[in-house]
């Protein structure tokens, strides 16, 4: 097993999520706890993130809630590999429902960035699109270079869903940029921004 | 009314459009009556931890929904609760319970004992429906109490009001 192999991959994900993010308008976010929390943060707080801070395995089943509710509106998970392997049955879940407006990019860096970089599944073997894939999501791919991202970005935020994507990231130790953490605030921001102010009456 | 039929009616009151479930024979008919609801968004799980954070991303995107599990499945959900523990999403949860009343099979005491005090230590409330008469206005109360007062709540449906399982050992209404 390779334990510096993602030292060298070329992509670096606060670029990634810039790249995801930079169109958004009324895009809705969701992060998983962890890094990808603190990468939609760095590409600029939002009402319409929702960064976890923890429920660890949640950010797919999260957003799937979402789409369901809001089929009109483009849901985007970003989330780690770590956090992508302790929920992979939602994969499943998510082929079963198929919504078309669900994106889902795990920023697979092969490594658990918050506990002291140990190595996780996808370092070895694990190929998390072939999961997607297996479990019947209709897109699904790995992204490797900067072109290959550029290439997939509409797919990623317009293609009837759903779409899941690896994104192979540099293992890099980055400043943290923290969202809030009151968990009512960011939930009540997030619903008045998309539902009005009546939603947190 | 059979008992199912009084959490259907409260769910479609209480305007629920998302039903997430792991099934249980116990939730059988109801599942079913969801599946086959226009109006109702119902969506099976592998594991009912699944289901907590739907249901939070459903109250962000402004609609209502509701979890159905058997007992063995809260044990699944306990890290999971702490997403709307700490940030307040509705959650009723529908729980058929096991290991309570003539249980047949071993396994599930663990799990089935332990369920109230298991969810009530994870911060949702519990109310407990014995016959089927109770049904119904404590179904209410339970989605009441999520979707006005803003919190974690549970029905347990004792085992009283299931056919008695015995694995085709003895019971004609083995379920």
């Amino acid at each position: 097993m390779d334990n510096s192999r993602s030292e060298s991959f070329p992509l670096r994900r606060r670029r990634v999520v810039e790249a995801l993010t930079q169109t958004r308008n009324d895009l809705l976010v969701i992060a998983g706890l962890g890094s990808t929390a603190w990468d939609i943060t760095a590409a600029g707080d939002r009402d319409l993130n929702f960064p976890l801070w923890g429920a660890m395995g949640g950010a797919i089943s999260m957003g799937l809630g979402l789409a369901l509710a809001q089929p009109t509106k483009r849901v985007l998970v970003i989330t780690g590999d770590g956090e992508t392997l302790m929920g992979m049955g939602s994969l499943a879940t998510v082929a079963m429902q198929a919504p078309q407006n669900l994106s889902i990019c795990t920023l697979d860096n092969e490594h658990y960035g918050e506990t002291g970089m140990q190595l996780t599944h996808t370092s070895a073997e694990t190929d998390l699109a072939g999961v997607a894939a297996a479990c019947g999501i209709k897109h699904s791919g790995t992204i490797r270079t900067e072109q290959e991202l550029l290439t997939s970005l509409p797919q990623i935020l317009e293609a009837n869903g759903p779409v899941y994507y690896v994104i192979k990231v540099r293992a890099e130790k980055l400043d943290f940029v923290l969202p809030p953490k009151d968990g009512v605030h960011l939930k009540n921001r997030f619903r008045q921004a998309l539902l009005g102010s009546d939603a947190i009456q | 009314m059979e008992w199912w039929k009084q959490v259907y009616d409260a769910l479609k009151q209480a305007d629920v459009k998302q039903v997430a479930y792991v099934p249980d024979a116990g939730h059988a008919a109801l599942i079913s009556a969801c599946l086959v609801d226009n109006d109702i968004q119902t969506i099976a799980l592998t594991t009912e931890e699944e289901g907590i954070a739907l249901l939070a991303g459903a109250w962000l995107g402004g609609v209502r929904g509701a979890l159905l599990m058997q007992s063995s499945g809260v044990g699944n959900c306990i890290n999971m609760l702490s997403l709307s523990h700490t940030c307040k999403f509705p959650i009723p949860i529908f729980v058929t319970m096991r290991g309570l009343w003539h249980e047949f099979n071993p396994w599930q005491n663990a799990m089935g004992q332990t369920t109230e005090t298991a969810l009530n230590t994870a911060g949702v409330q519990t109310l407990t429906a014995t016959s089927p008469d109770e049904v119904g206005p404590l179904s209410h109360a339970t989605l009441d109490q999520a979707y006005t007062g803003g919190g974690m709540s549970a029905l347990l449906l004792h085992q009283r009001l299931m056919p008695v399982k015995t694995f085709g050992k003895g019971s004609p209404d083995d379920g």
